[in-house]
């Protein structure tokens, strides 16, 4: 069941995203960038939590997770350390993306080629 | 030659983009990714045991492996025209994005090359990201208290 609702779910915000694209004049680093602040605003009334509690990792792929996983790693360091707790905890999730995406593409370009 | 007349030979011959073929396209491309996201997840967390948290962190690495390793090959710039936005919207367009601005400098040297420009197309994601998730956060923080 979750493997459909995943399907359903990550397939219908690239459906939302293919209409903003078709029809304005935005271009995909806009829509990105609108998607993680989108993930990022669902999360103050816990909102995208119980979307993951219920979709499973269709949620966790898309970028709207992105701006989720900083959030929610911000305020769980925010409730432990007191105000400046919100500054250290926000990369705590993400930055296994992060750091995997900087190391991977480096090694990546340092032995490809550019195509053309 | 008149303006008008040129637009509309511009109109008459530019071809049309099949907007519900690109949307379902989109949809399934989109969703098959969610779905295999999903079965990451559970595989990880049933071979590994490891919690979800933890497991859906290696999923994440394993998507981004997979698209630089086809992005420097070359590949995922026809695989986007076929996929769409079904490509761009997943964890695989932001790896992709870091990928290419990275390749596309090469040849100005591993400084001002690779380092100024890695996050050339990928920073505007990471600067909205952290600066509406301090906002909002701090918003939530001062209102409810965490």
């Amino acid at each position: 069941m979750t493997y459909l609702l995943s399907f359903i779910f990550c397939g219908m915000l690239c459906l939302i995203a293919q209409v903003i694209i078709d029809n304005t004049k935005l271009s995909a680093g806009h829509i990105t960038s609108m998607f993680v602040v989108i993930g990022a605003a669902l999360d103050i009334f816990d909102i995208y939590d119980k979307i993951i509690d219920c979709v499973g990792g269709g949620a966790l792929l898309p970028i709207t997770s992105f701006g989720h996983s900083l959030i929610h790693a911000s305020l769980e360091q925010g409730m432990e350390s007191g105000f400046f707790g919100l500054a250290v905890g926000m990369f705590n999730i993400t930055a296994t993306g992060i750091t995997a995406a900087i190391v991977i593409s480096f090694f990546v370009a340092l032995v490809f080629r550019p195509k053309n | 030659m008149d303006i008008n007349k040129y637009q509309t030979i511009v109109k008459k011959n530019t071809p049309k983009e099949n907007r519900v073929g690109n949307l379902l396209i989109s949809f399934f491309v989109g969703g098959i990714l969610g779905a295999l996201a999903n079965f990451i997840i559970e595989s990880y967390k049933y071979i590994f045991h490891i919690s979800t948290k933890e497991a859906s962190g290696h999923m994440l690495v394993t998507f981004i492996f997979i698209t630089c390793l086809l992005t420097g090959l070359g590949v995922f710039d026809d695989l986007v025209k076929k996929g769409k936005m079904g490509l761009i919207i997943p964890i695989t367009g932001f790896a992709h994005s870091m990928q290419s601005s990275i390749l596309d400098y090469k040849k100005e040297g591993l400084v001002y090359g690779f380092g100024s420009n890695i996050f050339k197309l990928a920073g505007s994601v990471i600067l909205y990201g952290v600066v509406s998730a301090y906002t909002f956060g701090l918003i939530r923080f001062l209102i409810f208290g965490g």
